[in-house]
């Protein structure tokens, strides 16, 4: 146990442009960020395009992206890195956070409420003038390379007052806010990712306006963009709309039986 | 198994006899007897299982379903039939004996003649989803009713009322697509002006007004008709379905001519008041099967009223809007700082609203848009007035917030339901929930500061030491797992042996890590305590010591609780007595509070149990808990409350509180108790204290018991 070998994810730009239309100059403020070395935080509800657009920008900015879902059981450790055993010798296998802020990459946390406490340690001397990770297994400060950058994300929608973002952590972000696209754009959107016709992606746009009107009563969030992509692609696929509606947004947005059948009665009367 | 035998004549009116009270009111029931024993085994069941229910309630209501009942029944009207007699019992309940009389003299409504064999679609039935979909349209939230009389579909602009029972068409299916269009159609005429055109005083220009409004509503409909076939085509080919069945989708020339021109995609209430004219000379045409009726006089009424509120309530959002911006650069207050900005995509489609203050946009709060939404269907844009802020003393709070009138007045004057909330309660006898039943309120305890918590904690200094450390030890403790295959730390010892074994040419475990476990505490718990009159004396010294032993022990704990109080007397009165809500914290106020809980009226317990159970289903939480606390089994007066009644309501409460995804435990101090609380708490769990001044050790072991 004298070598002590670091195994690190590789890291690359993507290669190809992913699809995303700026609503809102979301994306010349990023870029002032990204310049100024400023972290972000995205609000916004589930599958409204928060994920693309963070991969859209790293493409823009040739950084390579580390993207992290989390979870409630997501540790400090499965942030930064944690000690192997190969072949009798511990290796340090760095963290995705870790392997980021060394290879200057943009590193995502998506849904950062969910992950544990202990997390947010990690999270605040990067977010602030400092950049730096403590990696304290290792007793090392890494310090960020110059195309780090932090970006977070969070839904105050379902997200319940306990799993707030506290002030400490929020005031250390730019903020952008993010909501559904305007019917035209959604349309356009829906169009590209699935190949559908016009009149398919307008009735999909209207009926997933419809049912956001029902978050707050009944239900806890409308279909996104994300799952009307779905039930495009499905139509697209040849699968009759109704049915494709259902399986692709209606049990995903709800599991009760008057409900299912409300949003089904909603999307008959558009389609 | 044989299937079940049809009764004869003689037991059933041996049956009927005895429920109807025949030696007291001297009924004659050899023709119903007759009749109920004419039917099917299954349909005799149905009659008399109703007529014990009605007649458990009032006798007359029983004999009057009996009456009637047998000649309306076949196999597909039995939900019809059900929604009759319990729309009867609803009536009882809420107006008294003559208006369910009134209700079940008049079953036609039900099950219209004739239409005996038609698959009804029943309100109970469709309302749930119906109600779901109109949210699902755009525009001013729409409640779903039933008409309580023949009026037929309508609305007044903020409550769409449906017949009970629909059953134009033979097959349910048709008759829910029915029930759907007239929502829809309904919800069309508030969100495209027909309400706001002043349709009833264009008619009243004519000899014959109500030949006036019947034109206007022909015409109107078309309008509307085709508005929603172009924007929702699936409701629009279900309307011209329905009119072909009907037989109704043919028209004379001149009105095929002004269905055309209002067929126009731009075509407003106005151009349909402009074909009045020459519509009032003819006959209108026979009224499509989703006729709708017109209540000039409802929309006008809820509509005063409306208006003048939400008037008042945005300028007073507005207000708050401007109070929360930094302060204008000039210090006079200038009420016309504010612009609205809108913009719509298509002639049909609701504006988008910006939100201008001194020219700068400011987000526009959540609770804004719906009202700007309803201020604009009814003025068909926000008048400039709308947008003053309110000024200090200009609006009156009670205009904006209509339903608070203090609660604890309620018994000081005239009694009203202001501020309260409805509860159900489940009535055994008639297998069903009274609607709205219970009249709760919560309620502020003041807090009493008499130095009481001193007091309970000098008395008890070892029981207190007791519960706060045997709390602590279920707090969250890290532990840690030796010898994982994975984990976030390298177990040292397990490395060593495995370099040993390495070395000496052994196998080698692979499990060489630590791995950190965090059991998180996720728990929200309620503590519901009896503070009926009964728990005079010591009970209630012992309640309020539990309570702030406990709330002492729990601080260490961290979970999160509330502590509420529940008395009652009578349906009118069920008071929850607010002790320790959830987002408060445990200080001098809630100390104070526990120190002045003292008995009041009766043990009635729904109520309590339904409402903390909405409680609790508000808080976020992996493991909710409703803890209890009672002296004995629930009682009021002077109804009947008391004896099964009681207790089968709140075994049903505590059902749903446990279909909500709450558990409850119930916590007594009544010696006889084991004989009902098996039954009361089938679903629940219980637990008996023999001993009062036990209840702190108890209930401290329950709670660690539930919640490790």
């Amino acid at each position: 146990m004298n070598a002590l070998d670091i195994i690190s994810p590789q890291l690359a730009p993507l290669a190809e442009e992913p699809f995303y239309r700026p609503v809102n100059q979301e994306d010349g403020l990023f870029e002032a960020a990204f310049e100024r070395r400023l972290p972000v935080l995205l609000k916004g509800p589930t599958g409204c395009g928060k994920t693309r657009f963070v991969e859209y920008m790293a493409w823009k900015l040739q950084r390579p992206l580390v993207t992290v879902a989390c979870h409630e059981d997501l540790t400090a450790s499965d942030l930064v890195g944690r000690y192997l055993i190969v072949g009798g010798q511990t290796v340090w296998m760095e963290g995705p956070l870790s392997a980021a802020v060394r290879n200057g990459a943009i590193c995502y946390l998506d849904e950062v409420v969910e992950a544990r406490k202990d997390t947010m340690v990690l999270i605040h001397p990067l977010a602030d003038s400092r950049r730096v990770l403590p990696v304290e297994k290792r007793g090392e400060w890494v310090h960020a390379a110059a195309g780090f950058m932090l970006v977070i994300s969070y839904n105050p929608g379902y997200q319940s007052v306990l799993k707030e973002l506290k002030q400490s952590t929020r005031q250390r972000f730019i903020a952008l806010d993010f909501d559904y696209p305007p019917p035209d754009l959604e349309a356009e959107i829906v169009m590209h990712e699935t190949g559908v016709a016009r009149d398919v992606a307008d009735k999909l746009v209207k009926f997933a306006g419809m049912t956001r009107n029902l978050r707050g009563s009944g239900l806890d969030e409308g279909a996104s963009t994300r799952l009307l992509v779905h039930a495009g692609n499905l139509i697209a696929a040849g699968i009759d709309p109704a049915q494709a509606c259902r399986a692709a947004i209606a049990q995903a947005v709800t599991d009760d039986a008057q409900m299912l059948r409300a949003v089904h009665e909603l999307f008959c009367s558009v389609f | 198994m044989l299937p079940p035998r049809a009764l004869p004549a003689a037991e059933v009116q041996a049956r009927l006899d005895d429920w109807l009270q025949v030696e007291f009111t001297h009924f004659a029931l050899h023709e119903e007897a007759a009749q109920i024993a004419a039917l099917s085994a299954e349909d005799q069941e149905f009659v008399l299982g109703w007529v014990r229910r009605s007649a458990a309630v009032n006798v007359q209501l029983g004999h009057l379903f009996a009456t009637q009942a047998p000649r309306r029944l076949t196999p597909a009207t039995r939900r019809p039939v059900e929604a009759w007699v319990l729309q009867a019992l609803d009536q009882f309940d809420r107006h008294g004996l003559k208006a369910a009389v009134q209700t079940l003299r008049h079953p036609d409504r039900f099950v219209a003649p004739g239409r005996e064999h038609a698959g009804a679609a029943v309100f109970a039935d469709f309302s749930g989803v119906l109600q779901h979909f109109v949210a699902g349209l755009s525009g001013r939230p729409l409640r779903l009713e039933q008409a309580v009389d023949d009026a037929g579909a309508y609305t007044d602009s903020e409550t769409i009322h449906l017949p009970t029972v629909v059953s134009r068409f033979d097959s349910a299916a048709d008759n829910f697509q029915l029930a759907k269009v007239w929502v829809t159609l309904l919800w069309a005429q508030t969100r495209f002006g027909s309400l706001t055109c002043d349709a009833a005083g264009a008619c009243e220009r004519f000899s014959d007004p109500a030949h006036a409004l019947q034109c206007f509503a022909a015409l109107e409909t078309m309008r509307l008709e085709a508005l929603i076939a172009r924007d929702l085509p699936g409701i629009g080919r279900e309307m011209s379905r329905l009119r072909t069945l009907a037989g109704t989708d043919r028209l004379e020339p001149a009105w095929q001519d002004w269905r055309e021109r209002l067929a126009a995609p731009g075509a407003q209430a106005r151009d349909t008041l402009a074909c009045l004219d020459a519509a009032y000379a003819t006959k209108p045409p026979p009224p499509p099967p989703f006729h709708c009726a017109w209540r000039p006089e409802a929309v006008a009424a809820v509509m005063a009223a409306r208006t003048a509120r939400e008037k008042a309530l945005l300028r007073a959002k507005l207000a708050q809007v401007l109070e929360r911006l930094p302060p204008p650069a000039t210090r006079e207050a200038d009420p016309s700082r504010i612009a609205l900005n809108s913009a719509t995509d298509a002639p049909n489609e609701l504006p988008r609203h910006e939100l201008l203050v001194d020219g700068i946009a400011v987000p526009l709060p959540d609770d804004v848009a719906p009202l700007l939404t309803s201020i604009q269907l009814d003025f068909g844009g926000i008048p400039p007035e709308y947008l003053e802020a309110a000024g200090p003393g200009d609006y009156a709070p009670a205009v904006s917030n209509p339903p608070e009138r203090d609660p604890d007045s309620v018994w000081s004057g005239v009694y009203h339901e202001n501020g309260a909330t409805l509860y159900p309660e489940w009535d055994y006898r008639r297998q069903s929930f009274r609607k709205n039943w219970c009249v709760m309120r919560e309620i502020n305890l003041p807090p009493l500061h008499d130095g009481f918590r001193e007091q309970v904690l000098q008395r008890y200094p070892g029981l207190s030491r007791e519960l706060r450390r045997s709390f602590e030890a279920l707090r969250d403790c890290n532990r840690v797992e030796r010898r994982q295959v994975e984990g976030d730390e390298l177990d040292i010892d397990a490395l060593v042996e495995a370099h040993c074994d390495l070395q000496a040419g052994r196998d080698v475990s692979d499990r060489l890590f630590t791995q950190r476990h965090r059991a998180e505490r996720d728990i929200a718990v309620l503590f519901l305590v009896d503070m009926s009159g009964s728990t005079k004396g010591w009970i209630n010294d012992v309640e309020r010591e539990t309570l702030l032993l406990l709330s002492e022990a729990l601080e260490t704990l961290g979970d999160r609780y509330a502590i509420y109080g529940f008395s009652g007397m009578t349906r009118k009165k069920c008071e929850l007595f607010r002790i320790k809500r959830f987002d408060e914290g445990y200080g001098a106020d809630v100390q104070g509070r526990i120190a002045a809980i003292r008995p009041r009226d009766y043990t009635r317990m729904g109520f309590a149990v339904r409402h903390a159970t909405h409680l609790l289903g508000q808080v976020d939480a992996r493991r909710r808990l409703l803890i209890v606390i009672s002296d004995g089994k629930p009682d009021d007066y002077p109804d009947r409350y008391r004896g099964p009644y009681g207790i089968e309501d709140t075994r049903r409460a505590l059902q749903q509180a446990v279909h909500a995804g709450v558990r409850p435990f119930c916590i007594t101090v009544d010696k006889e108790a084991r004989d009902y609380l098996p039954q009361l708490y089938g679903s629940a769990h219980f637990t008996v204290v023999d001993d009062v001044a036990r209840l702190p050790y108890k209930v401290g072991e329950v709670y660690r018991r539930l919640t490790h």
